[in-house]
């Protein structure tokens, strides 16, 4: 089984690259493959705990829970990125890493794919 | 002991979106990449802009001035600074009409040795084909 690790920039309201990158998380971890998924720029938001589900926004909290649980998805969000945001540690949630950028090209290390979602 | 390559292919706007911004930043942390790895082991990044993204090394930006943050500009000179290979496509430098004398080309001033290569695409997608992992941006 491989690894791929997913690196997006989009934010969680306001794109739905990151419903494609959960999705497409489930899908390999489902196959049997280990994903990372890195969080950085407005893509921290997805991080943030207490999230409320609207009809009409995207609501990821719970499928990333599910996806925790598997022990096969790790999730990570840039640390500055979140600061600057006014978010931190404390406030992210449960399972969800904290690190700065050099543990993403880290990640991509033995990643078999990466597949980065840099835009919107 | 392995070396992943990884190129940044820069392709958003400067300012418009914290893209371009992220894609340097990103790429400046593979200096610092080895504590996560094993003795030995290295991720090398290198960064390449293509279409709109040429816009990013114009030289001369005037970030803190107006927005109160530090220019793209001083991110691309410590990307040179560092060594790391930055190329710009030619032909779409061309469609803008923009002439290497205005475009960040060194970072002589803060001691990099260094610079920018104003490449034709085709050397662009060598490096792609060359790369462990392409990262767009």
């Amino acid at each position: 089984m491989g690894k791929l690790t997913i690196g997006c920039f989009s934010s969680l309201v306001g794109s739905l690259s990151l419903d494609f990158a959960v999705k497409l998380s489930d899908a390999a971890v489902k196959k049997g493959h280990s994903v990372d998924l890195w969080l950085s720029g407005n893509a921290t938001t997805l991080a943030k705990k207490g999230q409320k589900a609207f009809k009409d926004y995207s609501h990821l909290a719970k499928p990333l829970q599910e996806l925790l649980a598997t022990g096969k998805f790790r999730i990570t969000a840039c640390e500055a990125c979140s600061a600057a945001r006014g978010f931190h540690k404390e406030d992210i949630m449960e399972d969800v890493k904290s690190h700065s950028m050099d543990w993403y090209l880290a990640s991509t290390f033995e990643a078999d794919r990466v597949l980065h979602i840099g835009g919107d | 002991m392995a070396t992943r390559k990884l190129l940044f292919v820069i392709r958003a706007l400067p300012y418009k979106t914290e893209a371009s911004r992220l894609a340097l930043t990103h790429a400046i942390s593979s200096q610092s990449v080895e504590i996560y790895l094993k003795d030995g082991d290295l991720v090398e990044a290198s960064v390449a802009f293509i279409g709109d993204g040429v816009m990013n090394c114009l030289k001369n930006q005037q970030a803190m001035k107006h927005y109160g943050i530090t220019s793209i500009e001083g991110h691309m000179k410590n990307t040179l600074l560092l060594d790391m290979k930055v190329m710009v496509c030619k032909e779409d430098l061309d469609r803008f009409g923009i002439r290497e004398e205005a475009l960040l080309m060194d970072a002589g001033d803060i001691g990099g040795e260094t610079n920018t290569q104003i490449v034709p695409y085709s050397e662009i997608q060598k490096e792609m084909q060359s790369v462990d992992h392409l990262l767009f941006c």
